[in-house]
């Protein structure tokens, strides 16, 4: 990804990563690294140590052996799975943004409209959003502290496919604009796919990895998702076809997604 | 009641403070400081039995510190401090909370009055204890209460934006470098104090209702964190002037009457929301 601002920084290393929860184990030697402005999806079925891969990079959870390395001062924005909002506690869409830091009315705004969300919402109550309005609040928070690394854990989940695309595409439009790296958790298939550069396929260890098309091929794929693969690959594909009028227009703003998307489609991956 | 009277300047007496009644109010909107933020977080993060448990273990405080003739103060701090580090350590390990708050909750209590019982003159005492006794509260009394209230107050202002963070979501928090075992050890520090302060004003079986109930009022009208805590502290200040009132007037017991005017505050404030609301 040579050519994006920052591009080529590595961000987060992990080398033999293990982690136990309750006396098994949910991952283990699990070796992971990420770079600036790359978009790296973890896929498995649920159970698969998806999230605790994320928490186990973050630093949240402890690792039972192996070693993660974060760039020194590394800025981090997470936006969790769902976040459980209690009715008891008020919090407005504004206030919600200033935390943990405290931003002005400027920064807030300008984050809201970076993710599409109306001014108008900004005295809104958290807990009145709609799920696809939370999910770019969350992100918008997260964008505030002009993190190097963006972490999604499963961002997009409530959201319809229309949605959920486009959620995606802001995804990519943020990496383009700010050369931050992009990690994300999902086990929905096809929209991931489009949108990744690199594809690590997780069931407690790493499956296989790489980029999407040479994932979506690979046999340990298949065996880990079974009948539905042929699908969703279908999907994946059919996508690709029906999308090129966007991806066109898309491309005129971001020279270097037509590389990737070229790179993709003839099926040359580095990790091949 | 014992009362000790800490050493005053007499300088520092100001014929204001000679008033019962003065004193009193002064006691009860010096611990709404404390109780409006802290009372806030306590609903937010569902901690309700913790804050019985907490507050009835304080009994036992008093009578070992009675036994052993120290302060009541340090006696009942202490107590809720080993209650709430215990309660804390076990909602760690992630025991189910409701039941095991509930055991701790009452069998704290129980064994506070099992060793009251014990003592010799304290018994006559013992309500002053469960239900409070703001009228009787010195010019020592409160400067403890302010003292402590303040501190709990600050702290819990110094920490604001983490612990609120943290008590959104967890996860959010580690990952803007905030240690959430570290801001729950705030909150649990800052209730066993609480509870120390408070004890005097409405008694060990209240302080929670005066934690919950002002909180739970403010909420009604509130849109921000901030609002809530402080429309809590304002609804605890007015529950002590309305309760003072009415226990003056009707002779009723004081501490019971402070959480009847704030339930009575609540359900004004709950009818006025949703008539807003229509």
């Amino acid at each position: 990804m040579s050519g994006l601002p920052g591009g080529g920084m590595r961000l987060i290393e992990a080398s033999g990563l293990s982690v136990r929860m309750g006396g098994g184990e949910v991952l283990s030697g699990v070796d992971f690294r990420i770079d600036a402005g790359e978009i790296v999806t973890v896929l498995g079925p649920n159970g698969s140590g998806k999230s605790t891969l994320l928490r186990a990079l973050m630093g949240i959870v402890p690792l039972s052996a192996g070693r993660v390395v974060r760039a020194p001062g590394l800025r981090l924005g997470y936006v969790p799975q769902r976040l459980a909002i209690d009715r008891n506690l008020p919090l407005t869409v504004r206030r919600f943004l200033s935390l943990p830091v405290r931003v002005s009315d400027a920064q807030a705004l300008a984050a809201l409209e970076r993710t599409g969300i109306s001014s108008a919402l900004a005295a809104r109550q958290l807990h009145d959003l709609s799920g696809g309005q939370l999910q770019r609040v969350l992100l918008a928070r997260a964008l505030l502290g002009d993190p190097q690394i963006l972490v999604l854990d499963e961002a997009t989940q409530g959201l319809d496919q229309p949605g959920e695309a486009s959620f995606y595409r802001l995804i990519e439009d943020i990496r383009a604009t700010t050369g931050a790296g992009v990690l994300m958790v999902s086990h929905d298939l096809h929209v991931v796919m489009a949108a990744s550069d690199r594809v690590v396929c997780l069931n407690g260890h790493v499956c296989c990895e790489g980029t999407p098309r040479v994932v979506s091929t690979a046999p340990e794929y298949r065996a880990l998702f079974g009948l539905g693969t042929q699908g969703a690959l279908a999907l994946y594909r059919h996508d690709h076809d029906h999308d090129h009028d966007h991806d066109h227009a898309h491309d005129a703003d971001t020279p270097h997604d037509h590389a990737h998307h070229a790179h993709a489609d003839h099926g040359q991956a580095r990790d091949a | 009641m014992t009362t000790r009277t800490m050493p005053t300047p007499i300088m520092d007496r100001p014929a204001m403070l000679d008033d019962f009644l003065t004193r009193a109010a002064l006691a009860g909107t010096g611990v709404a400081i404390a109780t409006g933020p802290l009372g806030s977080f306590v609903v937010w993060r569902r901690m309700a039995y913790f804050g019985d448990a907490t507050a009835h273990a304080a009994i036992l405080g008093v009578a070992m510190a009675l036994a052993l003739d120290l302060p009541v103060a340090l006696g009942t701090t202490l107590v809720a401090l080993a209650m709430a580090g215990t309660v804390a350590a076990l909602a760690g390990k992630g025991w189910a909370m409701d039941t095991t708050l509930g055991v701790l909750a009452h069998s704290a209590l129980a064994f506070g009055l099992v060793a009251v019982s014990y003592l010799h003159g304290v018994r006559a005492d013992l309500t002053a204890w469960l239900f409070g006794d703001i009228l009787a509260v010195s010019r020592g009394d409160l400067a403890f209460i302010w003292g402590g209230a303040l501190a709990v107050a600050a702290s819990l202002a110094w920490r604001w934006q983490a612990l609120l963070t943290a008590t959104l979501n967890e996860d959010l928090a580690h990952a803007a470098g905030i240690n959430p075992a570290r801001e729950r050890l705030v909150l649990t520090l800052a209730l066993a104090l609480v509870v120390a302060v408070a004890i005097k004003v409405v008694g060990a079986l209240l302080i929670a209702a005066l934690l919950l109930i002002p909180a739970a009022a403010a909420r009604t009208l509130a849109r921000t964190p901030e609002g809530m805590a402080l429309g809590a502290t304002g609804v605890g200040a007015l529950a002590t002037l309305g309760g003072l009132a009415l226990s003056i007037r009707q002779d009723t017991p004081a501490g019971p009457s402070i959480v009847a005017a704030a339930a009575v505050i609540f359900a004004l404030l709950l009818a006025v929301s949703s008539l807003r609301r229509r």
